[in-house]
Order: C-alpha cells, then structure tokens, then sequence
C-alpha cells in the first residue's frame, strides 16, 4: 500500500516538474514564465518530499522533509516577487496580448517614481470623466 | 519500484534540458534567472528521488543547502538588476 502511495507521489511530482519546465520553455514573458515555474516546481518539489518522509519513516528524516517543504514555500512566492519587480524594473517587455498593466501610468522608470491616486495625469482624467457620467 | 524510479528520473531530466533551453535562449538576464530557480528546484526533486532509491537519509541535507542557495542567489541577482544591471529598453 505504500509502496503505490510512494510511487504515486514521486511520478506526480516529477510530472509538475516536467509541466514547470515546459512552461519556462513556451510561455510568451516574464511573468506567464514565472507563474509557471513558481507554482508548479514548489507543487513537484513538496509531493517528492512527502514521498521521501513516507519512505523513510523516522522522526529525524520526516523532521527534515517536512523542514524542507515548508523553506521551499516560505521563499518561492518572495524570490519570484523580487523577480519580477526587479524584472519589471529593468524594462522587460510584456506579452502583446496583456490587457492590463495597472502600474503603467503610474510609474515613472526614469525617476523610479511610484505615484498614486490623483496626482497622476492619466487617473485625474479618469476621475472627472467618472463625475461627469 | 525501481521502475518508478527511473521513470521519473528520467522526466526530471527531460525537464532539466528544457529548462536549460530557456536558460541558453533567454532573452533577459531576468528571464535566465527564472531558468535557474527552475534548475534548483528540479535538483532538490532529484535529489529526494536519489536518497529514496539509495536509502540514505542524509542527501536531504545537500537538497535543504540546494535550496537554500537558490534563493540566496535569486535575492542577489534581484538586488543587482535594480542597482543599476543591464536595461532592456
């Protein structure tokens, strides 16, 4: 019985990771690019070590696999959060087809400003158009 | 099980060489890094499989340290690329 739980999880873990992979390799930007592998390679990562702690089954070892999962999913989201701000940053383009680049009329790349609100052009606009409607 | 072993070894490596395509090809330092992190996770993947198939529990150790670095290495190349890196546009 845990013989088909342990091959289950290693061979669906390694899928996701193959799923990861093949979403590095064909996804259009950046940010598609690492949705793909943050997600998909913590999931591949964490049933792997689930399988190595049904395997062993020792306190010291499911200690340190448990230790192992939960360091992966503390740090996937923040690396890929720094990332892709710092991607953002740097000017990385887009996909063509994105609808929405809500920071766009916001920022400004040469001052590295970050306007809210009002104060920017482009929501004032918006605004008076909203009270006139 | 054996079987089950290879089998997936062998997914994981497929998947370390698409990766590794991404990583040759990548259009920006940002898109290279992302390759990277992919690579460190799939070693940590691997790495479980082996300590499985040899029975030593202490390879998880080099998959924590694998870990680990990956991240420390992400938070690196982050710092750097907003510190005045290479622009694209």
């Amino acid at each position: 019985m845990i013989e088909f739980l342990k091959g289950g999880l290693i061979l669906v873990g390694a899928s996701f990771m193959l799923l990861a992979a093949l979403g590095v390799l064909r996804l259009p930007d950046l940010l598609t690019r690492m949705h793909a592998t943050t997600k998909a390679a913590t999931l591949g990562a964490t049933l792997i070590m689930l399988a190595v702690a049904t395997h062993f089954s020792q306190v010291a070892v499911v200690a340190r696999a448990f230790g192992v999962i939960l360091f992966i999913m503390m740090t996937a989201p923040v690396a890929a959060h720094v990332i892709g701000r710092a991607g953002y940053f740097v000017g990385s383009r887009l996909w063509e087809g994105t609808v929405k680049d809500e920071l766009k009329p916001n920022y400004d790349p040469l001052t590295h400003e970050l306007k809210s609100g009002k104060e920017t052009e482009h929501n004032a606009r918006r605004e008076s158009e909203g009270d006139s409607a | 099980m054996s079987t089950v072993i290879l089998l997936s070894l062998a997914i994981m490596a497929l998947a370390l060489c698409l990766a590794f395509v991404r990583l040759f090809r990548g259009p920006s330092l940002t898109d290279r890094v992302v390759a990277l992190e992919l690579f460190s996770s799939i070693l940590v993947g691997i790495i479980g499989v082996i300590a499985i198939a040899t029975d030593v529990p202490s390879l998880l150790d080099v998959a924590i340290v694998m870990a680990l670095m990956a991240f420390m290495a992400a938070i690196g190349f982050a710092r750097f690329l907003e510190r005045g890196g290479p622009r694209d546009d």
